[in-house]
């Protein structure tokens, strides 16, 4: 019963996968670009969590982690590119 | 006994399935909705309640059924219901900065009377 209401999640979550990857393909600007991706990381990270549970493994929990916090930063990094030009900027000495 | 564990499966299972809708529900909103800024709101909001309702699941399965208590996981929760919202602030703003024009049916922008007042 459980086993078969994961896999039929896992199955919506790769439909959902592919729709954001239809954004990502065609979005007329980048921030669509980026808020698909950013979506695709956190159905992702939600994919591995039900592929935990099916397989009654505590393994992948650290990519769990490690999913979240790259795409968090992926994003953070991206828009600050699109804001200012640059993602790092230099200090006062300029 | 064997049927309140039955039943607790079930209710887990629900819960997944239901994360799952709704995260299948962003996407749909991903595509269909006309705007960057309308867009953008349905991938943050309704992606981190279904990938919350996914990992709220996972966490009390292992805790019921596997007797352990993940803290890893509790900080997977933590972080993405922190991080998911402001990942989608900082979008939007980049894309209001850089000019992404909004959908012509727009009723408001409030933001652009701000930044006028702002700069006097």
């Amino acid at each position: 019963m459980l086993s078969t209401l994961l896999i039929a999640s896992l199955v919506i979550l790769s439909l959902a996968i592919l729709g954001c990857m239809y954004r990502l393909l065609k979005g007329p600007s980048i921030t669509d670009r980026i808020a698909a991706l950013d979506t695709i990381g956190v159905i992702l990270l939600s994919m591995i969590a039900v592929i935990c549970m099916l397989l009654k493994t505590q393994n992948y929990f650290d990519i769990i982690l490690l999913i979240g916090i790259l795409t968090f930063i992926g994003t953070t990094a991206f828009a600050r590119y699109i804001e200012r030009g640059v993602v790092f900027e230099h200090g006062d000495d300029k | 006994m064997e049927m309140i564990s039955k039943a607790g499966e079930l209710i887990i299972g629900l819960m997944v399935l239901f994360g799952a809708l709704v995260g299948a529900l962003s996407a749909f909103g991903l595509i269909r909705l006309p705007d960057v800024y309308l867009r953008s709101h349905a991938a943050t909001k309704s992606a981190t309640l279904g990938v919350l309702f996914i990992l709220v699941a996972a966490f009390l399965y292992f805790m019921i059924y596997l007797e352990h208590t993940s803290a890893k996981l509790l900080l997977g929760i933590v972080f993405v219901f922190i991080t998911g919202p402001v990942a989608g602030h900082l979008n939007g703003r980049a894309a209001y900065r850089s000019g992404v024009p909004l959908w012509n049916k727009s009723v408001q922008d409030d933001l652009k009377e701000a930044s006028k007042e702002e700069q006097g």
